[in-house]
């Protein structure tokens, strides 16, 4: 993003107000899909997906992932494994308790 | 002797030392959240009876809390474009935006927590408040965090603009970058301790 242009910048800008107006629709939808008290794990996993939806346009649009140099994509391919490997440790745990 | 790369990009990194720089304590930062999600997941898990949020937390205030931080998410970005556009005006606008925005969201959290405190709820309750004050209150540390960085930016470190514009629009770009992993981790907060 270093040599953005002021043209560039504009059509950004348009962008951004965009992902505003999803980034709105989704957290209504997600507080209205909360109202129904759906089961435990349909509620999680229609959750958590609206949310990790939130979080890709941020990442992508607010932080320019999308158009990122490849040295940033490394570190953060490293990071996605290693917060896999945290998320999967409970699951390895009650896995070998055979629950 | 200055400081090398705060404007060009370094050859072999391909961006400014300062983007690589935050981006790496960014990393650092989702592995100190990820390990308390963990351990969200691995006490939620094995607990016999997990309480549900919308049954202790306020849903309504957590949900403009979303809002305000999504906005000011917002705001932070138009503000690095509008230095990128050249405009020092819009820009303090913006970013005076943001930092209003961020005291919206503390004193709706402070809200929150007085209202649990005056129910006698307090993290050594139970295991669900006690993750809850613990992930909001790191979280809130974040956001103070937040704003002393962007009230230097919309203050004294304005000066830079005269100076070194492209440095300092660097600059605004990187404090934005933490502002958004912010956001982004009370994305995931919302509908883990208050909807499920």
């Amino acid at each position: 993003m270093e040599t953005a242009s002021a043209e560039s910048v504009r059509k950004h800008v348009r962008v951004y107000v965009t992902v505003f107006v999803a980034l709105m629709a989704l957290t209504l939808i997600t507080v209205t899909i909360s109202t129904l008290h759906l089961q435990p794990a349909a509620a999680i996993i229609v959750a958590l997906c609206i949310a990790a939806l939130k979080a890709s346009l941020v990442a992508a649009y607010f932080m320019h992932l999308i158009s990122e140099k490849k040295l940033i994509y490394a570190a953060l391919t490293l990071t996605v494994v290693l917060f896999l490997v945290l998320m999967v440790l409970p699951v390895s745990h009650f896995a070998d308790r055979g629950l | 002797m200055e400081i090398p790369y705060t404007v060009e990009p370094r050859p072999d990194t391909g961006v400014y030392n300062a983007k690589l720089g935050i981006w790496l304590f960014l990393a650092s930062e989702v592995m100190l959240f990820g390990a308390l999600f963990s351990s969200y997941v691995l006490l939620r898990v094995g607990a016999t009876t997990w309480p549900h949020g919308y049954e202790h937390l306020n849903i309504p205030l957590a949900t403009v809390n979303t809002v305000v931080l999504i906005t000011s998410s917002v705001t932070m970005v138009m503000s690095w474009a509008s230095l990128a556009m050249k405009d020092i005006r819009k820009y303090r606008v913006y970013m005076g935006s943001t930092v209003a925005l961020a005291c919206v969201f503390l004193v709706i959290k402070g809200f929150e927590y007085a209202a649990k405190f005056e129910h006698g709820l307090y993290p050594s309750g139970s295991t669900f408040l006690a993750i809850y004050f613990t992930l909001t209150g790191l979280h809130g540390l974040h956001i103070i965090g937040g704003i002393i960085v962007n009230c230097y930016l919309l203050g004294p470190g304005t000066r830079m603009w005269k100076t070194d514009p492209a440095r300092f629009t660097n600059r605004v770009e990187v404090a934005g970058l933490y502002w958004h992993f912010v956001d982004l981790v009370w994305i995931f907060l919302f509908p883990v301790l208050y909807l499920l």
